[in-house]
């Protein structure tokens, strides 16, 4: 595989980074869940975010794209500061962006959620149509001929025209990818991708995510499969209770853990 | 099939029907049987009710039932109710959307003006519209103790038809606000976390979103709805508005001191618009239901798969995640 494994292959002036996370804090009420982390992810690469449930991998995800607000910290996507001006104002506080804005920085990150989350009152097609026609404008026709493409892409071109009821949890998967792929963007956040599926279909929708990877997605996915995680990632991020406790090649944090709750994690899981 | 090698192709499954169906006699039904000797007996005293009783006076109604009075209260009645019921409709929808804002301002209009309609009877709101152009003579566009741009008297405008028009639709968006609320709040918010992934807006979202989805959740109430206002549009008298159907027949049986026969006649007339928009109802059902139906046809010439199959017979509860290959 050409994209197996190929890290800080890059000479030392790096390009700006695809994701940049400086102490990133989030509180829900009094319940502190992410507890500074910092995470640089550089463009082509799959950082897999791995950890026990409750330990905050999914909200960094979705501070990621802002669909959480982070309390603290910065994100910053290829160089440029998510949700809040550039610079701080002249008595220290931060600008917000506009809803507009926000939802403009939203359009260039892809994201799969767990439960798939296809709009079920539109056929395979109109899924993947829906946010190109609509959020950027393009003619129907263009649209329909990308999306068509993409459904190929991920096997489904015989299901264009079905509703996701009338697909299986894998295939609704795929469209999901499709419908995320769609808007052409940067980058690609999955959240748990496959736990919601059947064990015999994981293996096709981990394969979509193999061939997105092998042509240079930069891709962020919270997941179990530490099969994947050691055949695709370039960088593996073990998460503990908000903080990220290890991070570096699979074949450095799956194999030769140095922390303790890492190696208890991985014995259970493993 | 031998499951101790490797599996025989598909091609060897044995084909649908090869087998010889239970030859079955159904379990004795008692209850069945007597219920309908009941039920029969009851028909023959009504039939024999219906056709014997003079004060029913079948001929009176036969006269009348496509007298062009009626006929006319008819159409004026199902215009009243279709308009209103528009006019109610994007009240409520608009009153519903306010309740979700962020706003606080729009959330207490909204409320506001639900506690008002929802909390005062029809017929007072009626008589207050009907009384509108009393009360507001005048309509003057200009600047406040400034010059007049542009007046019009209300009366010219504000007519007795639209008056109850007016007064229906508001009254009626407060109960609908409701509906619509409970429908807005029906569908999964993960679909609103979708769509803001993929950059869209909130009112995008909405539009495109979670309306079409909210609809399935509020047509059959809304259809409801539709109907009570078809027998609500009777009161329109208050305003007073005097060509519906209910005003119409009253006139002719007070004419002919023969009050029964008319209202039959009305009564037959309410039950067959009933009829129509019942079928309308099932119309919209199924539109608003597309994808959500696991019968919803596929694409033409696909084969239905094996869990649809199951199902579409509806004894098994269906799970959410059908994981099953087509």
């Amino acid at each position: 595989m050409s994209h197996e494994n190929t890290h800080r292959a890059a000479p030392a002036e790096e390009a700006v980074p695809a994701i940049q996370i400086e102490g990133l804090h989030k509180s829900f009420g009094d319940v502190h869940v992410l507890t500074g982390c910092d995470l640089t992810v550089r463009p082509g690469e799959v950082a897999v975010l791995v950890g026990p449930s409750g330990s905050g991998k999914s909200t960094l995800l979705r501070c990621i794209n802002q669909l959480e607000e982070a309390s603290a910290g910065r994100v910053r996507i290829e160089g440029v500061t998510q949700g809040y001006a550039e610079q701080p104002l002249a008595d220290g506080r931060w600008q917000k962006l506009s809803a507009k804005q926000i939802a403009a920085q939203r359009a260039r990150i892809g994201m799969v959620f767990q439960r798939f989350q296809l709009f079920p009152h539109m056929t395979a097609l109109h899924n993947v149509m829906e946010a190109p026609v609509h959020v950027l404008g393009m003619e129907k026709a263009q649209a329909e001929s990308e999306a068509r493409e993409l459904l190929a892409r991920v096997g489904l071109a015989e299901r264009a025209d079905h509703y996701p009821s009338e697909l299986s949890g894998g295939q609704q998967q795929r469209v999901a990818i499709a419908r995320a792929l769609a808007m052409k963007p940067e980058l690609m956040l999955f959240d748990e991708p496959t736990s919601a599926l059947d064990p015999e279909l994981v293996a096709e929708v981990l394969a979509v995510l193999q061939d997105l990877a092998a042509d240079g997605m930069t891709m962020v996915v919270v997941t179990h499969e530490m099969g994947f995680a050691r055949e695709v990632a370039d960088t593996v991020v073990f998460m503990d209770e908000g903080r990220i406790i290890e991070q570096g090649p699979p074949a450095q944090v799956i194999d030769s853990p140095r922390s303790d709750r890492l190696k208890d994690f991985l014995a259970s899981v493993l | 099939m031998s499951t101790s090698s490797i599996a025989p192709p598909p091609a060897a499954a044995p084909a649908a029907g090869d087998y010889t169906p239970i030859r079955a006699r159904s379990a004795p039904r008692p209850g069945t049987w007597i219920a309908a000797v009941i039920v029969a007996l009851l028909v023959v005293a009504l039939v024999n009710f219906l056709l014997t009783n003079p004060v029913l006076d079948w001929g009176t109604v036969a006269t009348y039932i496509l007298d062009v009075k009626v006929v006319q209260g008819v159409g004026w009645t199902l215009l009243l109710t279709v308009l209103s019921m528009v006019v109610g409709t994007v009240i409520a929808l608009l009153a519903a959307i306010m309740r979700r804002s962020d706003n606080p301002v729009l959330r207490g209009v909204a409320w506001a003006y639900i506690f008002v309609f929802r909390g005062t009877p029809v017929y007072t709101q009626l008589v207050f519209w009907g009384l509108f152009t009393v009360i507001i003579p005048k309509i003057v566009i200009g600047v406040p103790f400034g010059p007049e741009l542009l007046s019009f008297s209300t009366r010219d405008l504000f007519t007795a038809f639209w008056a109850a028009v007016i007064g229906l639709g508001l009254n009626e968006g407060a109960y609908l606000a409701e509906i619509f609320r409970s429908g807005l709040n029906s569908v999964d918010r993960g679909q609103s976390e979708a769509s803001r992934a993929l950059g869209m807006s909130e009112g995008l979202i909405l539009r495109r979103i979670i309306v079409p989805q909210a609809m399935r959740v509020i047509v059959p109430p809304l259809g409801n709805e539709t109907i009570g206002m078809l027998k609500t549009t009777s009161l329109v008298l208050a305003v007073p508005f005097t060509l519906d159907l209910t005003f119409a027949t009253n006139g002719i049986a007070n004419k002919l001191f023969t009050p029964i026969p008319l209202l039959i006649v009305a009564a037959l007339w309410y039950l067959a618009i009933t009829s129509v928009l019942m079928v309308g109802q099932h119309h919209l059902e199924k539109y608003f239901g597309r994808g959500f139906d696991a019968r919803t046809p596929g694409a033409p010439g696909t084969k239905r798969s094996r869990q649809s199959a199951v199902n579409s017979a509806g004894t098994t509860p269906q799970n959410p995640l059908p994981e099953v290959e087509l």
